[in-house]
Protein backbone atom coordinates (compact mmCIF):
# COMPACT_ATOMS: atom_id res chain seq x y z
CA UNK A 1 0.00 0.00 0.00
CA UNK A 2 2.81 2.72 0.98
CA UNK A 3 4.59 1.30 -2.05
CA UNK A 4 2.01 2.45 -4.43
CA UNK A 5 1.58 5.22 -2.96
CA UNK A 6 4.87 6.36 -3.13
CA UNK A 7 4.87 4.96 -6.80
CA UNK A 8 1.91 6.89 -7.67
CA UNK A 9 3.85 10.37 -5.95
CA UNK A 10 6.69 9.70 -8.62
CA UNK A 11 4.52 9.35 -11.03
CA UNK A 12 2.99 12.49 -10.54
CA UNK A 13 5.73 14.18 -9.98
CA UNK A 14 7.52 13.07 -13.25
CA UNK A 15 4.42 13.71 -14.96
CA UNK A 16 4.32 17.58 -13.79
CA UNK A 17 8.35 18.16 -14.34
CA UNK A 18 7.81 16.47 -18.01
CA UNK A 19 4.73 18.50 -18.36
CA UNK A 20 6.76 21.67 -17.42
CA UNK A 21 8.98 20.82 -19.42
CA UNK A 22 7.60 20.44 -22.43
CA UNK A 23 5.63 23.55 -21.84
CA UNK A 24 9.10 25.42 -22.19
CA UNK A 25 9.86 23.86 -25.56
CA UNK A 26 6.60 24.72 -26.52
CA UNK A 27 7.01 28.17 -25.58
CA UNK A 28 10.18 28.64 -27.37
CA UNK A 29 8.75 26.92 -30.71
CA UNK A 30 10.75 24.10 -32.85
CA UNK A 31 13.77 26.33 -33.58
CA UNK A 32 13.31 25.75 -37.15
CA UNK A 33 14.72 29.00 -38.35
CA UNK A 34 17.94 29.12 -40.29
CA UNK A 35 20.58 31.58 -39.20
CA UNK A 36 21.98 33.55 -42.31
CA UNK A 37 24.59 36.07 -42.46
CA UNK A 38 23.29 39.73 -41.51
CA UNK A 39 25.10 40.54 -45.28
CA UNK A 40 23.15 38.04 -47.18
CA UNK A 41 19.86 39.97 -46.26
CA UNK A 42 20.99 43.03 -48.30
CA UNK A 43 19.22 42.74 -51.05
CA UNK A 44 15.68 42.52 -48.95
CA UNK A 45 17.40 45.12 -46.32
CA UNK A 46 15.07 47.92 -47.88
CA UNK A 47 13.63 50.33 -45.26
CA UNK A 48 15.17 54.04 -44.36
CA UNK A 49 14.90 55.42 -40.96
CA UNK A 50 14.08 59.06 -40.70
CA UNK A 51 17.82 59.80 -39.63
CA UNK A 52 19.24 58.04 -42.45
CA UNK A 53 20.01 54.28 -41.48
CA UNK A 54 19.92 52.00 -45.07
CA UNK A 55 20.17 55.26 -47.09
CA UNK A 56 22.65 53.76 -49.47
CA UNK A 57 25.75 55.29 -51.67
CA UNK A 58 25.85 57.57 -54.95
CA UNK A 59 24.29 60.81 -55.05
CA UNK A 60 22.23 62.99 -57.24
CA UNK A 61 20.13 66.55 -57.98
CA UNK A 62 17.26 67.88 -59.38
CA UNK A 63 18.90 69.22 -62.16
CA UNK A 64 20.04 65.45 -63.18
CA UNK A 65 16.75 64.49 -61.51
CA UNK A 66 14.64 66.15 -63.99
CA UNK A 67 15.07 63.30 -66.93
CA UNK A 68 15.07 60.41 -64.34
CA UNK A 69 11.44 62.29 -63.75
CA UNK A 70 10.37 63.01 -67.48
CA UNK A 71 11.81 59.07 -68.52
CA UNK A 72 9.75 57.25 -65.39
CA UNK A 73 7.18 59.50 -63.38
CA UNK A 74 5.89 62.15 -65.90
CA UNK A 75 3.12 60.04 -67.49
CA UNK A 76 1.25 59.10 -64.27
CA UNK A 77 2.47 62.08 -62.12
CA UNK A 78 2.13 65.17 -64.56
CA UNK A 79 4.34 67.46 -66.24
CA UNK A 80 5.41 69.29 -63.27
CA UNK A 81 4.24 66.44 -60.25
CA UNK A 82 0.70 67.95 -60.67
CA UNK A 83 -2.48 67.24 -62.48
CA UNK A 84 -1.40 63.74 -63.79
CA UNK A 85 -3.57 60.14 -63.06
CA UNK A 86 -1.25 59.24 -60.24
CA UNK A 87 -1.14 60.84 -56.52
CA UNK A 88 0.06 64.45 -56.96
CA UNK A 89 3.48 64.86 -55.86
CA UNK A 90 4.03 69.01 -55.89
CA UNK A 91 2.15 72.00 -54.09
CA UNK A 92 -0.18 72.51 -51.90
CA UNK A 93 2.19 73.70 -48.84
CA UNK A 94 0.45 75.82 -46.03
CA UNK A 95 -3.45 74.02 -47.63
CA UNK A 96 -3.95 71.42 -44.53
CA UNK A 97 -5.47 73.68 -42.41
CA UNK A 98 -7.71 74.70 -45.17
CA UNK A 99 -10.87 73.12 -46.36
CA UNK A 100 -9.48 72.25 -49.71
CA UNK A 101 -6.12 70.52 -48.22
CA UNK A 102 -3.49 68.92 -50.81
CA UNK A 103 -2.07 66.40 -49.36
CA UNK A 104 1.16 66.15 -51.90
CA UNK A 105 4.62 65.24 -50.40
CA UNK A 106 5.88 68.83 -50.48
CA UNK A 107 2.82 69.70 -48.04
CA UNK A 108 2.48 66.25 -46.29
CA UNK A 109 4.88 64.07 -46.09
CA UNK A 110 7.34 64.60 -43.23
CA UNK A 111 10.08 62.99 -43.77
CA UNK A 112 12.48 63.01 -47.10
CA UNK A 113 13.90 59.80 -46.31
CA UNK A 114 10.10 58.00 -46.90
CA UNK A 115 10.35 59.59 -50.77
CA UNK A 116 13.71 57.88 -51.15
CA UNK A 117 12.43 54.47 -49.62
CA UNK A 118 9.27 54.83 -51.51
CA UNK A 119 10.19 55.27 -54.63
CA UNK A 120 12.97 52.52 -54.41
CA UNK A 121 10.58 49.63 -53.22
CA UNK A 122 7.53 50.90 -55.11
CA UNK A 123 8.37 53.03 -58.30
CA UNK A 124 8.63 53.07 -61.27
CA UNK A 125 4.91 51.69 -61.23
CA UNK A 126 5.42 48.23 -62.90
CA UNK A 127 9.39 48.39 -62.68
CA UNK A 128 10.27 48.62 -59.33
CA UNK A 129 13.80 48.13 -58.01
CA UNK A 130 15.15 49.32 -62.12
CA UNK A 131 16.50 52.47 -60.81
CA UNK A 132 19.98 53.15 -59.56
CA UNK A 133 20.81 54.89 -56.23
CA UNK A 134 22.09 57.74 -58.57
CA UNK A 135 18.66 57.98 -60.25
CA UNK A 136 16.95 57.73 -57.11
CA UNK A 137 18.87 60.23 -55.42
CA UNK A 138 18.46 62.62 -58.80
CA UNK A 139 14.34 61.91 -58.55
CA UNK A 140 13.90 62.72 -55.09
CA UNK A 141 15.87 65.79 -55.37
CA UNK A 142 13.58 66.97 -58.28
CA UNK A 143 10.66 66.51 -56.18
CA UNK A 144 11.56 68.00 -53.31
CA UNK A 145 13.22 70.88 -55.60
CA UNK A 146 9.99 71.22 -57.27
CA UNK A 147 8.22 71.78 -54.11
CA UNK A 148 10.92 74.64 -53.61
CA UNK A 149 12.06 72.53 -50.50
CA UNK A 150 15.66 72.66 -51.84
CA UNK A 151 17.70 74.25 -54.25
CA UNK A 152 17.73 72.57 -57.84
CA UNK A 153 21.84 71.63 -57.51
CA UNK A 154 21.62 71.15 -54.57
CA UNK A 155 22.99 67.01 -53.64
CA UNK A 156 21.28 64.55 -52.21
CA UNK A 157 22.88 61.97 -50.70
CA UNK A 158 22.99 59.73 -47.62
CA UNK A 159 24.10 62.73 -45.68
CA UNK A 160 22.27 65.21 -46.85
CA UNK A 161 18.79 63.84 -47.58
CA UNK A 162 18.20 63.32 -43.50
CA UNK A 163 18.72 66.68 -43.53
CA UNK A 164 16.14 68.25 -45.47
CA UNK A 165 13.28 70.16 -43.41
CA UNK A 166 9.76 69.15 -44.52
CA UNK A 167 7.69 71.77 -44.33
CA UNK A 168 5.06 69.32 -42.48
CA UNK A 169 7.40 68.17 -40.36
CA UNK A 170 6.20 68.86 -36.96
CA UNK A 171 2.19 68.41 -38.80
CA UNK A 172 1.63 64.65 -37.18
CA UNK A 173 0.34 63.70 -33.79
CA UNK A 174 0.49 60.74 -31.73
CA UNK A 175 -1.88 58.95 -29.19
CA UNK A 176 0.57 55.64 -27.57
CA UNK A 177 -2.19 55.58 -25.03
CA UNK A 178 -4.47 54.01 -27.95
CA UNK A 179 -2.16 50.88 -28.14
CA UNK A 180 -2.61 49.87 -25.13
CA UNK B 1 -43.06 37.25 -22.64
CA UNK B 2 -43.67 35.03 -25.30
CA UNK B 3 -40.90 33.30 -27.00
CA UNK B 4 -40.15 32.83 -30.97
CA UNK B 5 -38.20 30.16 -32.18
CA UNK B 6 -36.81 29.55 -28.79
CA UNK B 7 -35.64 32.75 -28.73
CA UNK B 8 -37.34 35.88 -26.70
CA UNK B 9 -38.78 38.99 -28.34
CA UNK B 10 -39.48 42.30 -27.41
CA UNK B 11 -43.12 42.32 -25.36
CA UNK B 12 -44.09 45.50 -27.79
CA UNK B 13 -42.82 43.62 -30.99
CA UNK B 14 -44.84 40.46 -29.25
CA UNK B 15 -48.24 42.57 -28.53
CA UNK B 16 -47.86 44.13 -32.14
CA UNK B 17 -46.84 41.08 -34.09
CA UNK B 18 -50.29 39.31 -32.22
CA UNK B 19 -52.78 42.66 -33.71
CA UNK B 20 -51.08 41.82 -37.22
CA UNK B 21 -52.22 37.73 -36.53
CA UNK B 22 -55.76 38.70 -36.18
CA UNK B 23 -55.81 40.80 -38.79
CA UNK B 24 -54.12 37.94 -41.35
CA UNK B 25 -56.92 36.55 -43.33
CA UNK B 26 -57.30 32.90 -42.80
CA UNK B 27 -55.27 29.99 -45.21
CA UNK B 28 -59.26 29.40 -46.85
CA UNK B 29 -57.89 28.56 -50.52
CA UNK B 30 -54.80 26.51 -50.81
CA UNK B 31 -53.07 24.70 -53.91
CA UNK B 32 -51.58 20.56 -53.39
CA UNK B 33 -48.24 20.32 -52.94
CA UNK B 34 -46.15 18.96 -55.87
CA UNK B 35 -43.20 16.41 -55.63
CA UNK B 36 -40.82 19.13 -57.67
CA UNK B 37 -38.65 16.99 -59.76
CA UNK B 38 -35.16 17.13 -58.09
CA UNK B 39 -37.39 14.88 -55.46
CA UNK B 40 -37.92 12.11 -57.76
CA UNK B 41 -34.61 11.75 -59.83
CA UNK B 42 -30.48 11.16 -58.50
CA UNK B 43 -28.42 14.35 -58.62
CA UNK B 44 -25.26 14.94 -59.44
CA UNK B 45 -21.77 13.81 -57.43
CA UNK B 46 -19.80 16.57 -55.35
CA UNK B 47 -17.39 18.14 -57.17
CA UNK B 48 -13.71 18.41 -55.68
CA UNK B 49 -14.37 21.82 -54.24
CA UNK B 50 -17.62 22.84 -53.33
CA UNK B 51 -18.88 26.12 -54.70
CA UNK B 52 -22.16 28.00 -54.11
CA UNK B 53 -25.61 27.58 -56.01
CA UNK B 54 -25.43 28.96 -59.45
CA UNK B 55 -29.23 30.29 -58.25
CA UNK B 56 -26.79 32.56 -55.72
CA UNK B 57 -24.58 34.38 -58.70
CA UNK B 58 -25.27 37.56 -57.27
CA UNK B 59 -23.86 37.26 -54.49
CA UNK B 60 -20.14 38.72 -55.49
CA UNK B 61 -17.78 40.89 -54.70
CA UNK B 62 -18.34 44.56 -55.93
CA UNK B 63 -14.52 45.80 -57.79
CA UNK B 64 -13.33 48.60 -57.80
CA UNK B 65 -9.84 49.60 -59.74
CA UNK B 66 -8.71 52.80 -58.60
CA UNK B 67 -6.05 53.89 -61.11
CA UNK B 68 -8.44 52.13 -63.58
CA UNK B 69 -5.66 51.41 -66.60
CA UNK B 70 -3.01 53.40 -64.91
CA UNK B 71 -2.90 50.66 -62.58
CA UNK B 72 -5.19 47.69 -62.32
CA UNK B 73 -3.40 46.33 -59.51
CA UNK B 74 -4.07 49.02 -56.93
CA UNK B 75 -8.14 48.02 -56.22
CA UNK B 76 -10.54 46.96 -53.99
CA UNK B 77 -13.34 44.30 -54.05
CA UNK B 78 -15.78 44.76 -51.43
CA UNK B 79 -17.66 41.91 -48.98
CA UNK B 80 -21.31 42.31 -50.46
CA UNK B 81 -22.51 42.22 -46.54
CA UNK B 82 -25.86 42.69 -47.38
CA UNK B 83 -25.97 39.52 -48.78
CA UNK B 84 -24.58 37.67 -45.78
CA UNK B 85 -25.58 36.41 -42.43
CA UNK B 86 -23.88 35.34 -39.14
CA UNK B 87 -20.15 36.77 -38.64
CA UNK B 88 -17.49 34.78 -40.78
CA UNK B 89 -16.95 35.67 -44.27
CA UNK B 90 -16.53 33.16 -46.93
CA UNK B 91 -12.70 33.26 -48.18
CA UNK B 92 -13.74 34.16 -51.62
CA UNK B 93 -16.12 36.84 -50.51
CA UNK B 94 -13.15 38.71 -48.07
CA UNK B 95 -12.38 42.11 -48.98
CA UNK B 96 -9.13 42.31 -50.99
CA UNK B 97 -7.42 45.49 -51.23
CA UNK B 98 -3.97 45.34 -52.82
CA UNK B 99 -1.58 48.41 -53.92
CA UNK B 100 0.71 46.46 -56.43
CA UNK B 101 -1.71 43.75 -57.72
CA UNK B 102 -1.73 40.22 -56.13
CA UNK B 103 1.77 38.52 -56.48
CA UNK B 104 1.65 34.67 -58.15
CA UNK B 105 4.30 33.26 -54.99
CA UNK B 106 5.73 29.86 -55.57
CA UNK B 107 5.23 28.87 -51.62
CA UNK B 108 8.65 26.61 -52.23
CA UNK B 109 10.37 29.41 -52.71
CA UNK B 110 9.41 31.98 -50.29
CA UNK B 111 10.76 33.08 -46.99
CA UNK B 112 10.40 34.64 -44.23
CA UNK B 113 13.36 36.86 -42.95
CA UNK B 114 13.63 38.03 -39.40
CA UNK B 115 16.17 40.49 -38.48
CA UNK B 116 17.24 43.76 -37.76
CA UNK B 117 18.06 44.06 -33.41
CA UNK B 118 18.04 40.86 -32.87
CA UNK B 119 20.96 38.30 -31.93
CA UNK B 120 20.52 36.50 -35.07
CA UNK B 121 19.09 36.91 -38.50
CA UNK B 122 17.06 34.37 -39.52
CA UNK B 123 14.95 33.00 -42.06
CA UNK B 124 11.94 30.49 -42.43
CA UNK B 125 10.35 28.85 -45.02
CA UNK B 126 7.43 27.55 -45.29
CA UNK B 127 7.54 24.12 -44.57
CA UNK B 128 9.47 25.02 -41.51
CA UNK B 129 6.77 27.68 -40.49
CA UNK B 130 3.70 25.01 -40.88
CA UNK B 131 5.83 23.00 -38.31
CA UNK B 132 5.55 25.30 -35.66
CA UNK B 133 2.99 25.66 -32.79
CA UNK B 134 -0.34 27.44 -33.96
CA UNK B 135 -2.86 29.62 -32.60
CA UNK B 136 -6.45 30.31 -34.41
CA UNK B 137 -8.17 33.40 -33.88
CA UNK B 138 -11.14 34.44 -35.82
CA UNK B 139 -11.12 38.23 -36.11
CA UNK B 140 -12.08 41.32 -38.34
CA UNK B 141 -10.01 42.61 -40.64
CA UNK B 142 -11.27 46.44 -41.49
CA UNK B 143 -9.53 48.47 -44.28
CA UNK B 144 -8.69 51.90 -42.88
CA UNK B 145 -9.95 53.37 -46.13
CA UNK B 146 -14.00 51.44 -45.11
CA UNK B 147 -16.80 53.49 -45.28
CA UNK B 148 -15.01 56.34 -47.35
CA UNK B 149 -18.08 57.14 -48.66
CA UNK B 150 -19.66 57.25 -45.83
CA UNK B 151 -17.19 60.26 -45.18
CA UNK B 152 -18.43 62.50 -47.77
CA UNK B 153 -20.44 65.24 -47.51
CA UNK B 154 -23.76 63.90 -49.26
CA UNK B 155 -25.08 60.51 -48.59
CA UNK B 156 -24.98 57.72 -51.26
CA UNK B 157 -27.28 56.01 -52.74
CA UNK B 158 -25.46 52.18 -52.71
CA UNK B 159 -25.88 48.91 -51.40
CA UNK B 160 -24.70 48.26 -47.94
CA UNK B 161 -21.53 46.73 -49.21
CA UNK B 162 -20.59 49.33 -51.48
CA UNK B 163 -20.32 51.49 -49.22
CA UNK B 164 -19.07 49.68 -46.15
CA UNK B 165 -17.44 46.75 -47.61
CA UNK B 166 -14.23 46.66 -46.93
CA UNK B 167 -14.59 44.79 -43.32
CA UNK B 168 -14.85 41.00 -43.65
CA UNK B 169 -14.31 38.19 -40.70
CA UNK B 170 -12.68 35.33 -40.77
CA UNK B 171 -11.15 32.48 -38.18
CA UNK B 172 -7.09 32.77 -39.27
CA UNK B 173 -4.54 30.09 -38.14
CA UNK B 174 -0.49 30.70 -37.78
CA UNK B 175 2.18 31.18 -35.50
CA UNK B 176 2.53 33.56 -32.88
CA UNK B 177 5.24 36.84 -33.51
CA UNK B 178 6.26 35.68 -29.98
CA UNK B 179 7.40 32.46 -30.93
CA UNK B 180 9.71 33.99 -34.23
CA UNK B 181 10.82 37.00 -32.41
CA UNK B 182 12.14 34.73 -29.14
CA UNK B 183 13.41 32.99 -31.45
CA UNK B 184 15.89 35.24 -33.25
CA UNK B 185 16.50 37.02 -30.01
CA UNK B 186 15.36 40.60 -29.69
CA UNK B 187 17.31 43.10 -28.06
CA UNK B 188 16.60 45.31 -25.44
CA UNK B 189 15.93 48.62 -27.68
CA UNK B 190 13.94 47.03 -29.95
CA UNK B 191 10.86 48.81 -30.23
CA UNK B 192 8.84 48.60 -33.03
CA UNK B 193 9.16 46.22 -35.75
CA UNK B 194 9.12 46.73 -39.62
CA UNK B 195 7.11 44.29 -41.52
CA UNK B 196 6.95 44.14 -45.53
CA UNK B 197 5.21 42.32 -48.10
CA UNK B 198 6.91 40.87 -51.12
CA UNK B 199 4.47 42.15 -53.54
CA UNK B 200 5.66 44.84 -56.37
CA UNK B 201 5.04 47.71 -54.12
CA UNK B 202 6.98 46.09 -50.91
CA UNK B 203 3.84 47.30 -48.50
CA UNK B 204 5.85 47.96 -45.54
CA UNK B 205 4.38 49.30 -41.74
CA UNK B 206 5.49 49.79 -38.53
CA UNK B 207 3.99 47.81 -35.29
CA UNK B 208 4.90 48.45 -31.63
CA UNK B 209 6.70 45.35 -30.82
CA UNK B 210 4.28 45.41 -27.52
CA UNK B 211 1.63 44.54 -29.92
CA UNK B 212 3.16 42.16 -31.59
CA UNK B 213 4.18 40.07 -28.54
CA UNK B 214 0.86 40.51 -27.34
CA UNK B 215 -1.00 39.11 -29.98
CA UNK B 216 -0.16 39.18 -33.55
CA UNK B 217 0.86 36.27 -35.54
CA UNK B 218 1.84 34.84 -39.04
CA UNK B 219 -1.01 33.23 -41.00
CA UNK B 220 -0.90 30.37 -43.01
CA UNK B 221 -4.62 29.23 -42.91
CA UNK B 222 -7.98 31.28 -43.29
CA UNK B 223 -10.95 29.43 -42.19
CA UNK B 224 -8.96 26.16 -42.16
CA UNK B 225 -7.62 26.31 -45.62
CA UNK B 226 -4.07 27.48 -46.94
CA UNK B 227 -4.69 31.53 -47.60
CA UNK B 228 -5.64 32.22 -51.07
CA UNK B 229 -3.63 34.67 -53.18
CA UNK B 230 -5.60 37.50 -52.78
CA UNK B 231 -5.52 37.58 -49.14
CA UNK B 232 -1.47 36.82 -49.02
CA UNK B 233 -0.80 33.32 -49.91
CA UNK B 234 1.49 31.86 -48.03
CA UNK B 235 1.82 34.74 -45.17
CA UNK B 236 0.16 37.17 -43.83
CA UNK B 237 0.67 39.00 -40.77
CA UNK B 238 -2.71 39.19 -38.86
CA UNK B 239 -2.70 42.10 -36.09
CA UNK B 240 -6.16 41.52 -34.45
CA UNK B 241 -8.01 44.83 -34.19
CA UNK B 242 -5.59 47.10 -35.57
CA UNK B 243 -5.94 48.59 -39.50
CA UNK B 244 -6.36 46.59 -42.63
CA UNK B 245 -3.33 47.76 -43.67
CA UNK B 246 -0.84 46.55 -41.03
CA UNK B 247 -2.38 42.83 -41.71
CA UNK B 248 0.76 43.17 -44.58
CA UNK B 249 -0.03 40.21 -46.96
CA UNK B 250 2.34 38.43 -49.07
CA UNK B 251 4.55 38.78 -45.77
CA UNK B 252 8.61 38.13 -46.31
CA UNK B 253 10.44 40.37 -43.78
CA UNK B 254 10.01 41.33 -40.19
CA UNK B 255 12.86 43.88 -39.14
CA UNK B 256 13.25 44.75 -35.48
CA UNK B 257 14.03 48.64 -34.94
CA UNK B 258 14.53 51.07 -32.27
CA UNK B 259 11.44 53.64 -33.52
CA UNK B 260 9.26 53.76 -35.86
CA UNK B 261 9.96 53.80 -40.11
CA UNK B 262 7.72 56.51 -41.37
CA UNK B 263 6.92 54.78 -44.29
CA UNK B 264 4.69 56.21 -47.12
CA UNK B 265 1.61 54.25 -46.50
CA UNK B 266 1.49 55.18 -42.73
CA UNK B 267 2.50 59.26 -42.94
CA UNK B 268 0.65 60.26 -46.72
CA UNK B 269 -1.72 57.30 -46.22
CA UNK B 270 -3.07 55.64 -43.16
CA UNK B 271 -3.05 58.88 -40.92
CA UNK B 272 -6.06 60.92 -39.84
CA UNK B 273 -6.54 65.12 -41.05
CA UNK B 274 -8.15 66.91 -38.34
CA UNK B 275 -9.57 69.99 -39.19
CA UNK B 276 -6.80 72.16 -37.94
CA UNK B 277 -4.40 70.50 -40.27
CA UNK B 278 -2.66 68.25 -37.84
CA UNK B 279 -2.46 64.53 -38.56
CA UNK B 280 -2.46 61.71 -36.52
CA UNK B 281 -0.17 58.90 -37.60
CA UNK B 282 -0.38 55.62 -36.13
CA UNK B 283 -4.46 55.59 -35.39
CA UNK B 284 -3.75 51.59 -35.21
CA UNK B 285 -6.91 50.29 -33.44
CA UNK B 286 -10.00 50.13 -35.65
CA UNK B 287 -12.98 52.70 -33.87
CA UNK B 288 -15.71 50.91 -32.58
CA UNK B 289 -18.88 50.68 -35.25
CA UNK B 290 -21.84 49.05 -36.19
CA UNK B 291 -24.25 48.94 -39.07
CA UNK B 292 -27.46 47.55 -39.53
CA UNK B 293 -27.57 45.46 -42.59
CA UNK B 294 -31.48 44.55 -42.41
CA UNK B 295 -32.44 46.35 -44.08
CA UNK B 296 -30.16 48.63 -46.20
CA UNK B 297 -30.31 50.45 -49.10
CA UNK B 298 -31.96 48.63 -52.09
CA UNK B 299 -34.19 46.82 -49.82
CA UNK B 300 -37.84 47.17 -49.78
CA UNK B 301 -40.35 46.79 -46.69
CA UNK B 302 -43.84 45.49 -46.15
CA UNK B 303 -45.54 46.71 -43.34
CA UNK B 304 -45.18 44.33 -39.72
CA UNK B 305 -42.52 42.60 -38.64
CA UNK B 306 -38.84 43.24 -39.01
CA UNK B 307 -35.84 40.87 -38.28
CA UNK B 308 -33.84 44.01 -38.28
CA UNK B 309 -30.14 42.87 -37.38
CA UNK B 310 -26.37 44.03 -37.99
CA UNK B 311 -22.97 44.08 -37.21
CA UNK B 312 -20.62 45.75 -34.58
CA UNK B 313 -17.05 45.54 -33.95
CA UNK B 314 -14.12 47.57 -32.17
CA UNK B 315 -10.60 47.76 -32.07
CA UNK B 316 -10.63 48.70 -28.76
CA UNK B 317 -11.67 46.63 -26.07
CA UNK B 318 -14.93 44.37 -26.78
CA UNK B 319 -18.91 45.53 -27.49
CA UNK B 320 -20.73 46.42 -24.59
CA UNK B 321 -23.93 47.06 -26.39
CA UNK B 322 -25.80 47.82 -29.43
CA UNK B 323 -28.55 50.60 -29.39
CA UNK B 324 -31.13 50.77 -32.26
CA UNK B 325 -33.30 53.67 -32.69
CA UNK B 326 -36.20 53.51 -35.60
CA UNK B 327 -37.21 57.25 -35.13
CA UNK B 328 -33.72 59.17 -36.21
CA UNK B 329 -31.84 58.53 -32.38
CA UNK B 330 -34.91 60.47 -30.39
CA UNK B 331 -35.13 56.83 -28.64
CA UNK B 332 -32.97 54.21 -28.55
CA UNK B 333 -33.76 49.95 -27.28
CA UNK B 334 -30.80 47.91 -26.73
CA UNK B 335 -30.69 45.31 -29.46
CA UNK B 336 -29.81 41.32 -28.12
CA UNK B 337 -26.35 40.02 -28.87
CA UNK B 338 -26.60 37.01 -30.90
CA UNK B 339 -23.83 34.62 -29.60
CA UNK B 340 -20.30 35.00 -28.16
CA UNK B 341 -19.05 38.74 -27.30
CA UNK B 342 -15.14 37.92 -27.86
CA UNK B 343 -12.51 40.58 -28.13
CA UNK B 344 -11.93 41.16 -32.15
CA UNK B 345 -14.87 39.25 -33.11
CA UNK B 346 -17.59 40.85 -34.61
CA UNK B 347 -21.14 39.75 -33.12
CA UNK B 348 -24.04 39.69 -35.15
CA UNK B 349 -26.66 42.20 -33.38
CA UNK B 350 -30.61 41.89 -33.55
CA UNK B 351 -33.56 43.77 -32.80
CA UNK B 352 -37.49 42.82 -33.52
CA UNK B 353 -39.42 45.73 -34.68
CA UNK B 354 -42.96 46.26 -36.25
CA UNK B 355 -43.03 48.66 -38.76
CA UNK B 356 -46.27 50.47 -38.98
CA UNK B 357 -45.79 51.89 -42.20
CA UNK B 358 -44.75 54.95 -41.45
CA UNK B 359 -41.76 56.80 -42.59
CA UNK B 360 -39.18 56.30 -39.82
CA UNK B 361 -35.33 56.58 -39.36
CA UNK B 362 -33.23 53.56 -38.74
CA UNK B 363 -29.74 53.29 -36.98
CA UNK B 364 -27.95 51.27 -35.10
CA UNK B 365 -24.89 52.65 -32.25
CA UNK B 366 -22.56 50.51 -30.47
CA UNK B 367 -20.65 50.93 -27.21
CA UNK B 368 -17.41 49.73 -26.42
CA UNK B 369 -15.78 48.43 -23.29
CA UNK B 370 -13.76 50.83 -23.16
CA UNK B 371 -16.23 53.80 -23.01
CA UNK B 372 -15.84 54.71 -26.87
CA UNK B 373 -19.26 55.32 -28.13
CA UNK B 374 -20.58 55.48 -32.13
CA UNK B 375 -20.60 58.99 -33.35
CA UNK B 376 -23.22 60.71 -35.37
CA UNK B 377 -21.98 61.44 -38.37
CA UNK B 378 -22.28 65.16 -37.97
CA UNK B 379 -19.91 64.12 -34.78
CA UNK B 380 -17.70 62.50 -37.01
CA UNK B 381 -17.44 64.79 -39.52
CA UNK B 382 -16.34 67.93 -37.31
CA UNK B 383 -13.71 66.25 -35.60
CA UNK B 384 -12.58 65.38 -38.75
CA UNK B 385 -11.02 67.09 -41.84
CA UNK B 386 -13.66 67.26 -45.00
CA UNK B 387 -10.91 65.34 -47.09
CA UNK B 388 -10.55 63.00 -44.67
CA UNK B 389 -11.54 59.42 -45.77
CA UNK B 390 -9.90 57.16 -42.96
CA UNK B 391 -11.72 55.38 -40.27
CA UNK B 392 -15.19 56.27 -40.73
CA UNK B 393 -16.94 54.79 -37.80
CA UNK B 394 -20.24 57.61 -37.88
CA UNK B 395 -23.13 56.05 -37.24
CA UNK B 396 -25.39 55.06 -40.69
CA UNK B 397 -28.99 55.89 -40.96
CA UNK B 398 -31.45 54.29 -43.00
CA UNK B 399 -34.47 56.32 -43.93
CA UNK B 400 -37.98 54.20 -44.55
CA UNK B 401 -40.53 56.00 -46.60
CA UNK B 402 -44.43 55.17 -47.07
CA UNK B 403 -43.59 52.87 -49.80
CA UNK B 404 -40.81 51.07 -48.12
CA UNK B 405 -37.87 52.62 -49.89
CA UNK B 406 -34.90 51.95 -47.79
CA UNK B 407 -32.22 55.51 -48.50
CA UNK B 408 -28.89 56.16 -47.03
CA UNK B 409 -29.36 59.33 -45.20
CA UNK B 410 -27.54 61.60 -42.82
CA UNK B 411 -29.23 62.63 -39.53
Amino acid sequence: MASSKMFSFKAALWAVLSLAWLGTAWADGPGLGVAIDPKDASAWDLDISPAGAGLPAGHGSAREGASVYAEFCQSCHGKSGQSGKADELVGGVGTLATRDAERTVGSFWPYATSVFDYIRRAMPWGRPGTLSDDQLYAVTAWILAENRIIASDDDMNALTLPKVEMPNRNGFFVKPEDWR
Amino acid sequence: MNKMGGWRIGRRAVLAAGVSALAMPFAARSEPLAVPRWSREPGTSPGPYGQPSPRENGTVRALMPLFGDVAPGISTANTPLERLEGVITPNGLHFARSHGGVPDIDPAAHRLLVHGKTTRTLTFDMEALARYPMVTRACFIECSGNSFQHSLSQPRQLELGLVHGLISTAEWTGVPLSVLLEEAGLENDAQWLLVEGADAVAMSRSLPVAKALKDSFVALYQNGERLRPEQGYPLRLIVPGWQGNLHIKWLRRIKAVDGPTHTRDETSRYSLLRPDGKAQEFPLPMPVKSLIVKPSYGQILKPGYQAVSGLAWTGTGLIDRVEVSADGGKTWDKARLDGQVREYLPVRFRWDWVWDGRPAVLQARAVDTKGHVQPSHAQWKAENHPTQRFHCNAIQSWSLDSDGIVENVFV
